[in-house]
């Protein structure tokens, strides 16, 4: 049983410890596309903002569009494992460190949009400075550096087992680097607890953090008054879109991860049966919570709201708000409501829907209420140049150049967690189960 | 202290855009090509709006000049992270701190009346127009965002002058932006709105004045004289 269970989880080592071509083929073509958006960038840097697509009125657009999506993506990840830990769903455990990896991945994108919005970026640190906190900006950067830094901690505390099996299997240059990580490891009963309890402090603490993020997020929008933003509901919808499209980001990756390295035995029809069911109700609160919010709009038939609305509903952003009920309900729905389509592929298509829809959300939540202001002059339109474009497509490239580089360094699925639930977690779950049910009486 | 503000009388306002004029030379505010002011990256810190009403031949325009309406409660204030737009507590003037602000156009997007303008690229003057030579204001750099000041730098050389005669600042005519000078028709007034012996306190009290969207309690300080003394009459 032993023997066969290191068998087993050796295939968790391949990723870290075998490289093919193909890794990198699909390294230089990371690179690549990163280095085009430097350049982008660069260009960006020396001429001024101007080199977009943005105006006046329209101040705001990809940028702050992919900013929203990407710590929106990020939901996937703590959040989800977190729950689940604190729920001890067992089916967790190959999920928990894919999904925690993008959460810290993918917030350094999402803050780094902000960056790229900036017309000083040499100034950026003068949010510490001269921090005014009656902006809700500033509770952005509070709240997402709080979140960057938590959701770093809880990886790496969950990951410390994993990276001293990796010490002393590795040799040279590699074995120093995971013995300084390791933090002198050696997998005895006090240290075991230890882990366990700053596991769950951890996951406890960043419940609350992951939700106040997308909060914030909302509230630049909310706390202005501007025509649709100036809405009660952003918060929770904000959030809700934010853990929808993480969930399907979350699955992507699964079944991408599962396929390369052969992680059929661990990413199982059953992980993503379940993960496809959270996304359906996802799909369901979605809905509701945008009927919500265009109901609402429509009845209170304020002038200069409904000029925003018409705009989304039959004007020229009809065909992003449109495209966008589509991917985020119409398909999404049809697809993981039926039993028949809820299969890896019928979810993977679904989740990319999902990423798709949710976008589109986001930009048609930004750019159709600054095109159409309060007074009726100024008006604008938004075209992205170029340069948004560019540095879009090097970001999602950065993202997942950095993924792919964890997992080089890291086994991606937590080895000691998976053999936890081997020798403990079983035998556990029987118990617990056990324990929900009256007293077996002799006799 | 006094409160600064400003009344706009559309009765008298020909649409003639020397406000515009005077603001960008007061200002050194570049000219924006017609490129520009298509894309809507046009800088102008004093606007004239005009609305054409009705069909041909029954049409009527009127006009009415935006410029920063200087809020008592301003939107644009409270979103700025860092405090690069400020009310200023001595003299109501919404000011801008061009080397703090970071650039993020969010007071501009929170702003209701339009009135934020950003530097999308480092500010050019074409050779046949000499330079901007006002050196009491600073040249804006590219990525931040400028603005109506009521001609801040006006108000500083009348308080310097008060200070060297020990005495305040006249409540009216002694500070005049440029754009009140500038006006052929006399359609702009200017002066502390607190002190009720001024001829713009008086006007304030007319029934024609309002404010542009009162009801988002902006409180602005800028003032308008709605047209219809002579339609009326």
């Amino acid at each position: 049983m032993q023997a066969e269970a290191r068998e087993q989880d050796s295939l968790l080592f391949n990723s870290v410890l075998k490289t093919g071509p193909g890794y990198y083929a699909l390294l230089f073509v990371l690179i690549s596309t990163v280095l085009w958006g430097v350049y982008a960038y660069i260009t960006q840097f020396q001429e001024g903002l101007g080199v977009t697509g943005l105006n006046r009125p329209v101040y705001w657009g990809f940028y702050i569009t992919n900013f929203v999506f990407f710590v929106g993506i990020s939901h996937a990840g703590t959040l989800i494992s977190a729950i689940l830990r604190l729920c001890q769903a067992e089916w967790r455990r190959p999920i928990t460190r894919m999904a925690e990896t993008i959460t810290v991945m993918v917030l350094f994108f999402g803050a780094g949009n902000i960056l790229l919005d900036l017309g000083r970026p040499d100034r950026v640190l003068y949010v510490f400075r001269y921090s005014h906190f009656t902006s809700p900006l500033m509770w952005d950067v509070i709240s997402i550096t709080t979140y960057l830094v938590t959701s770093t901690t809880y990886l790496y505390v969950a990951m410390i087992p994993d990276i001293a099996l990796l010490r002393d299997r590795t040799g040279g240059l590699r074995r120093a680097f995971y013995s300084a990580l390791a933090l002198g490891w050696t997998g005895s009963e006090r240290q075991h607890r230890t882990l366990q309890i700053a596991i769950a402090i951890l996951a406890i603490v960043v419940i609350p953090i992951a939700v106040s993020v997308h909060t914030v997020v909302s509230w630049v929008f909310a706390m202005t008054i501007q025509p649709m933003w100036h809405s009660s509901i952003f918060g929770p919808y904000f959030v809700a879109g934010a853990i929808y499209s993480g969930i399907a980001a979350l699955l992507l990756t699964m079944a991408l991860l599962r396929k390369v390295y052969h992680l059929e035995d661990y990413l199982k029809e059953i992980h993503f049966d379940y993960l496809g069911e959270l996304l359906l109700v996802m799909t369901l609160l979605w809905l509701y919570f945008t009927f919500a919010e265009y109901i609402t709009t429509y009845y209170g038939h304020d002038p200069v709201e409904m000029r925003v609305f018409w705009e989304k509903i039959t004007g020229r952003y009809a065909v992003f708000f449109w495209v966008m009920v589509f991917a985020d309900f119409v398909l999404p729905f049809a697809l993981l409501c039926n039993r028949k389509t809820r299969t890896i592929p019928g979810i993977v298509v679904a989740s990319i829907s999902v990423c798709i829809g949710m976008w589109l959300e986001r930009f048609t939540i930004v750019v159709p209420t600054l095109v159409n202001p309060r007074l009726p002059w100024a008006r604008g339109l938004y075209i992205p140049s170029w340069v948004e474009v560019s540095l879009f497509a090097a970001f999602l490239a950065g993202f997942i150049l950095l993924y792919t580089i964890f997992v080089k360094l890291f086994p991606i699925v937590s080895i000691w967690e998976m053999r936890e639930g081997r020798e403990q977690g079983v035998a556990e779950a029987v118990d617990r189960i056990k324990s929900y049910l009256p007293e077996e009486t002799p006799g | 202290m006094p409160r600064w503000g400003m009344i706009i009388d559309l009765d008298k306002c020909t649409g003639c855009r020397a406000c515009v004029v005077a603001c960008k030379q007061e200002n050194n505010i570049a000219p924006s090509t017609e490129d520009q002011a298509d894309q809507g990256r046009l800088i102008s810190w004093m606007n004239v709006l005009t609305v054409v009403e009705g069909d041909y031949p029954n049409t009527r325009v009127r006009f009415l000049p935006m410029l920063c309406q200087q809020c008592d409660k301003p939107p644009c204030v409270r979103v700025c992270p860092v405090g690069a737009t400020y009310k200023s507590t001595q003299q109501g003037i919404v000011g801008q701190i061009y080397p703090r602000c970071i650039g993020c156009r969010y007071c501009a997007s929170a702003c209701p009346y339009q009135v934020k303008y950003f530097n999308w690229f480092a500010p050019r003057w074409p050779e046949e127009l000499s330079p901007p030579r006002n050196p009491d204001v600073a040249i804006r750099p590219k990525g931040v965002i400028e603005k109506c000041t009521f001609c801040i730098q006006r108000l500083q050389r009348a308080r310097d002058q008060a200070v060297i005669e020990n005495r305040q600042v006249r409540s009216e005519g002694e500070y005049v932006p440029a754009c009140v000078e500038s006006c052929p028709a006399k359609a702009m007034y200017f002066g502390d709105l607190d002190d009720q012996s001024t001829e713009i306190a008086k006007l304030t009290r007319s029934a024609r004045a309002y404010r542009v969207m009162e009801e988002l309690g902006t409180e602005p300080n800028v003032i308008y004289l709605k047209e219809g003394e002579w339609i009326a009459g």
